[in-house]
């Protein structure tokens, strides 16, 4: 394979272990972990935890 | 109005659109939280109606239930390998809040200082130790950490979350110490230097930037580098040479400067020929 076909491929490539990865935490139930911390204020972001 | 501007004030009102939050001193506690969006916006910020995704990364690195997060590293390799750092230029909040700053008319001969070479580096160590080792490895007995980056160094947690929610709450008054005071004179610090110079937190700090740095080269959307000529860069690099390089934030700021001032005269592969030979010999 051509060094430009490679640089066109690995975008794509990326990109679907991108959506693998995204599917696998979305079934562990990361999801639910980000929201729990993002509906709480957080107090390292605002300086006082 | 030009485009850019235009899609940088859309984000930042999308994303920021819980007016609510800012009367009364609370953040929004809906399902979009769940989601993360590419640019750094504190998740704490009364207006903010998703997550951040460094915030987000860090939570789950330091909690005792994950040891990695596959949920937002995809969501960052997703959006590097579309974007790269085009999300700086465009999609980042806190992009649009640095060059708002630095058109305040506080300085002369803006355009003179420049920031050395090694300092561009600083934002790939903060990646590899606040926003990776501290979380993953900085574990207290029961198993659970803390989010480094946001912890001691997010200016954006500080001017987009603490100022606004401290306004609105006596008790977060109270509760604001040492940390606070650290992070308040960091987060000064970092408004001077935005002043100052273009982009500041972005060429020197930002670990999301440093993360997205790494697709520049390879994601789908680009700059096409015929279609750059001149040495315009608002982030002091040879647009040339260096278009799609790490620091390149995809604003397409060269492309416009070229098309205004190369107008006419010939082809772009000639001028961009005239270009870099000026640059050898001014070299």
């Amino acid at each position: 394979m051509t060094r430009g076909k490679y640089l066109k491929c690995l975008p794509l490539v990326i990109l679907a272990v991108a959506g693998l990865f995204i599917a696998i935490g979305v079934t562990r139930g990361e999801v639910e972990a980000v929201l729990e911390k993002a509906v709480n204020i957080c107090l390292e972001c605002i300086g006082i935890g | 109005m030009k485009i850019r501007p235009l899609v940088q004030s859309l984000v930042l009102l999308g994303s920021n659109a819980y007016l609510k939050g800012f009367m009364g001193g609370r953040i929004y506690k809906g399902p979009l939280k769940g989601v993360c969006v590419p640019g750094l916006n504190c998740y704490s910020c009364p207006g903010a109606l998703f997550s951040c995704p460094l915030g987000s990364l860090q939570a789950i690195l330091a909690g005792w239930e994950y040891s990695f997060s596959f949920y937002v590293t995809g969501l960052l390799l997703g959006f590097g390998a579309i974007f790269g750092r085009f999300i700086c230029g465009f999609l980042c909040p806190f992009g649009l809040i640095q060059e708002l700053l630095h058109k305040i008319p506080l300085f002369k001969n803006k355009r003179a200082i420049k920031i050395p070479k090694f300092f561009l580096y600083i934002k790939y160590v903060i990646l590899a130790v606040f926003v990776v080792a501290l979380p993953v490895f900085a574990k207290g007995e029961f198993g659970v950490g803390y989010p480094a980056f946001c912890k001691f160094l997010c200016p954006a947690g500080t001017i987009e979350a603490g100022l606004p929610l401290l306004a609105g709450s006596e008790g977060l008054r109270k509760a604001a110490g040492a940390l606070f005071l650290w992070k308040a004179l960091l987060s000064a610090a970092v408004v001077v230097g935005c002043v100052v110079i273009y982009r500041f937190f972005c060429r020197v700090l930002c670990p999301l930037g440093a993360f997205y740095s790494f697709f520049n080269k390879i994601s789908l959307l680009r700059i096409d580098p015929d279609e750059v000529r001149g040495t315009f860069c608002k982030m002091g690099l040879n647009p040339v040479l260096e278009v799609n390089s790490l620091e390149c934030i995809r604003c397409g700021e060269c492309k416009a400067h070229a098309k205004r001032r190369f107008a006419g005269r010939g082809s772009s592969a000639e001028v961009m020929a005239n270009t870099t030979e000026q640059i050898i010999h001014s070299a």
